[in-house]
């Protein structure tokens, strides 16, 4: 087996890697598909749905779903990006987004994929739920009300910090992300260098005292939209 | 004023006046838009009720009493094109602070408890003349039909003109990427 696969995303052949992800070969080819959950460094798991394509006319997460010889990827459809602003829309109406003021704006991810995607405003009523805050790490705080349930945090604190500070506990719409202390944050024994507080792709885990050293305006996807990079660096 | 030019209806509910600022940052563009348009009902010229059919209607703020409800329903019937302008008419913005907080723990704390109130007769305003505050503050495409959102706290001036030119002329409002803000 030579290792070299070959398959079309809309059209365009692509040649990827032997255990290469859908994903990870459009990247290389200089193709962007919206991914929210899935980070450079962690593991997939397929989580958020952002980067759902159709894999020989059936929907599947490019983030988890291996590249294989002669599949047919469709990626750059009305109806995928269809289905990826739903779902964007239903991360912000389930949360309580408020971009105003929050220190994430413009470098946050899913804000990001909402301005790529052309959104104005969600079309699901706001849900405003109840969600608690935990400012009483000195240098770290956590705002709930901004969570998406990535689970980036819990992946990158267990694996790569071996530390296991974050979990997810409830279901449904009570799920929610809970520290491995008896109470709050300040009792774990988290890092400010730690790569858990560094991979939050929304505003929900914060460094305290560095808010606003970039100005809004000149952040990361306030002149080029997400997914740029991508396509400026075909490999 | 002209007969041929289309009119041009604004309000603020709920909101901080900050879009209005914003529509003023348009700089020497409010010459030529002034040319292009009419201004009705709206506290850029302090018309308090409309005088005839509005092309379009520029909403900035959400709901977070039984005035703005009745406001924002006679801009509906008024305006050919209803406008949600910035983060507050789009999800009720700073306001909607409120809506996990149960009201009577927001009054309480407003005219109560909070530490900068002088209240010595303990009364939480309840004259007739004040409009009644909803139970949460609601944006304004649920309580109308809203034609367009410009997001942005606020939109910038760009937007606003690049909006209100698509709309006088007619076309489709796209707004490109740099446009499209919620910041």
């Amino acid at each position: 087996m030579s290792g070299k696969i070959t398959f079309t995303i809309d059209g365009k052949e692509i040649e990827a890697r032997q255990g290469q992800t859908i994903l990870e070969a459009a990247e290389d080819a200089g193709i962007y598909i919206p991914k929210l959950c899935q980070m450079k460094g962690l593991v997939p798991h397929g989580s958020c749905r952002v980067c759902t394509v159709m894999v020989n006319g059936r929907p599947q997460a490019a983030c988890t779903q291996p590249a294989t010889d002669g599949m047919v990827v469709e990626n750059d459809t009305p109806e995928l990006k269809g289905m990826r602003r739903d779902i964007i829309d239903m991360l912000f109406v389930e949360g309580n987004h408020f971009c105003m003021f929050c220190d994430k704006s413009g470098n946050c991810e899913l804000q990001a994929i909402a301005y790529r995607l052309g959104i104005c405003a969600p079309k699901f009523p706001y849900l405003f739920p109840n969600r608690d805050l935990d400012a009483s790490h000195p240098d770290i705080f956590i705002d709930r009300n901004r969570c998406v349930l990535c689970g980036r945090c819990v992946e990158a604190s267990r694996d790569i910090d071996g530390k296991c500070v974050f979990e997810f506990v409830g279901r449904g719409p009570h799920k929610k992300i809970a520290v491995n202390a008896e109470a709050k944050l300040v009792d774990t024994d988290i890092d400010i260098t730690d790569k858990a507080v560094n991979v939050c792709p929304v505003g929900a885990i914060i460094k305290k005292r560095v808010g606003y050293a970039v100005p809004i305006g000149e952040r990361l996807y306030d002149k080029e939209p997400i997914g740029s990079d991508v396509e400026n660096n075909k490999k | 004023m002209s007969k041929d030019k289309p009119k041009v209806a604004t309000a603020s509910l709920a909101g901080c006046f900050g879009c209005h600022m914003s529509l003023l940052d348009i700089d020497d563009r409010i010459l030529k838009l002034i040319e292009l348009v009419d201004f009705d009902k709206s506290p850029v010229d302090d018309i308090k009720e409309f005088t005839g059919r509005c092309a379009v209607g520029l909403i900035e703020g959400g709901c977070c009493n039984e005035e703005n409800v009745r406001v924002l329903k006679d801009f509906r019937r008024h305006c050919d094109v209803l406008v949600s302008v910035g983060d507050c008419a789009i999800n009720g913005g700073i306001p909607a602070l409120r809506n996990g907080i149960p009201l009577k723990e927001c009054m309480d704390e407003a005219y109560l408890n909070g530490p900068t109130v002088h209240n010595p007769s303990g009364q939480v305003p309840n004259d007739r003349e004040i409009p009644l505050v909803l139970d949460k503050v609601y944006p304004c495409h649920e309580v109308v039909k809203i034609d367009y959102h410009l997001p942005g706290c606020p939109p910038s001036a760009d937007t606003l003109w690049a909006a209100l030119v698509a709309l006088l002329e007619g076309k489709p409002l796209e707004l490109p990427y740099e446009l499209i803000k919620y910041d």
